[in-house]
């Protein structure tokens, strides 16, 4: 099912999606040039043969010593027609930057401030680009394979918290 | 109960050693009243939790011990349990829930992530609690038994009943530049 998928895909943007193949588990997978993702996620999504109504899970892999480094990798489902697909994006290190399919679904939110946290990888289109896991002190990105394995940082100061019903918090208040 | 409190300087006058005495005798009512009412505030993060219900509820009875009420405010806590994995991005949170205990407080390291960081030897994991806030008593284990949580309890009331406990301490607390 999902390789008409991939089919269609193919057809549609022959300049994009390239290396199809039949991934572990039998999902249907392909890679896709970074800059028409996006592309390729709305058509997705609007198709109605197509019908992706999740993006249940967007990472990034660092593959150290590889050219291009990273990869971020899509997982889409769609509930209605019962297909899914994953979509591969090569991301070089010179240019760390992936469109944003948050305007297009919004839960990928959080895992595209997740890669953006771990991997430092920048989603230009992102409402809200900040770190999600780690706090904002923290140099580095802990997840790409060159960070050091104990890479302790130092303790950090209490922050300000901001309350929505008594204002700003304890450390601010004096 | 022999420790250095009992050694007595050879000299006295009598009246140094009357207020020595009755001191002494306060000191051990305190310390007793004390031992057998912590009241505690658990700090609890990750999967020791489960053991500390288990401690806490019917079968093993936390309470015997007159550790019978979790509070869950600071303010009225005089033992701070700290349950869990204590990552760096949370460390000032602890930091300032021991520090609005009021003295007398205690602090137990629950686990081996509370005691020494465990196996998340990591860029995440704050490496133990004593880092940020002194620890009276560590329970090792991943996680504890119930036993083995009694036994620090137990441990923690002999360490509370040796100490030295006045009616009205007069130290001052140590103020934090840039807090009220």
């Amino acid at each position: 099912m999902s390789k008409a998928v991939i089919a269609a895909l193919l057809e549609r943007f022959p300049d994009a999606v390239y290396q199809p193949y039949v991934g572990v588990g039998g999902d249907a997978c392909a890679f896709v040039q970074k800059d028409r993702i996006a592309d390729v996620c709305r058509f997705l999504r609007d198709d109605p043969a197509m019908d992706f109504k999740m993006a249940p899970y967007v990472t990034a892999v660092d593959y150290l010593g590889a050219n291009p480094r990273f990869e971020v990798v899509y997982n889409l489902v769609s509930t209605s027609k019962n297909h899914r697909v994953r979509l591969r994006v090569k991301v070089p290190e010179a240019e760390l930057s992936v469109p944003s399919i948050t305007p297009i679904w919004r839960g990928a939110d959080w895992f595209e401030r997740y890669c953006l946290d771990m991997y430092g990888i920048q989603f230009p289109g992102h409402p809200d680009p900040r770190r999600l896991l780690m706090y904002d002190e923290f140099v580095g990105h802990p997840l790409r394979k060159d960070y050091p394995l104990k890479g302790r940082q130092p303790i950090i100061p209490e922050r300000e918290i901001d309350d929505l019903f008594r204002g700003p918090g304890p450390a601010g208040r004096s | 109960m022999s420790g250095e409190l009992d050694i007595v300087p050879g000299i006295t006058t009598r009246r140094e050693e009357a207020t020595g005495v009755l001191q002494k005798l306060v000191s051990r009512g305190l310390g007793w009243a004390r031992k057998n009412s912590l009241w505690q505030y658990p700090f609890v993060t990750a999967c020791c939790g489960i053991e500390y219900m288990s401690v806490m509820s019917a079968r093993y009875d936390f309470a015997r011990f007159g550790a019978e009420i979790p509070r869950f405010t600071p303010r009225q806590a005089d033992m701070l349990l700290v349950v869990g994995t204590i990552n760096i991005k949370q460390a000032p949170i602890l930091k300032r829930v021991y520090d609005q205990m009021a003295d007398p407080k205690w602090v137990i390291a629950y686990g081996v992530c509370a005691s020494s960081g465990g196996f998340y030897d990591n860029y995440a994991t704050l490496q133990g609690i004593d880092r940020i806030i002194p620890v009276d008593i560590y329970i090792p284990g991943c996680p504890p038994r119930p036993e083995q949580v009694l036994d620090g309890l137990m441990l923690l009331q002999k360490k509370i009943e040796n100490q030295n406990h006045k009616l009205i301490d007069r130290q001052p607390a140590p103020v934090e530049p840039g807090r009220p």
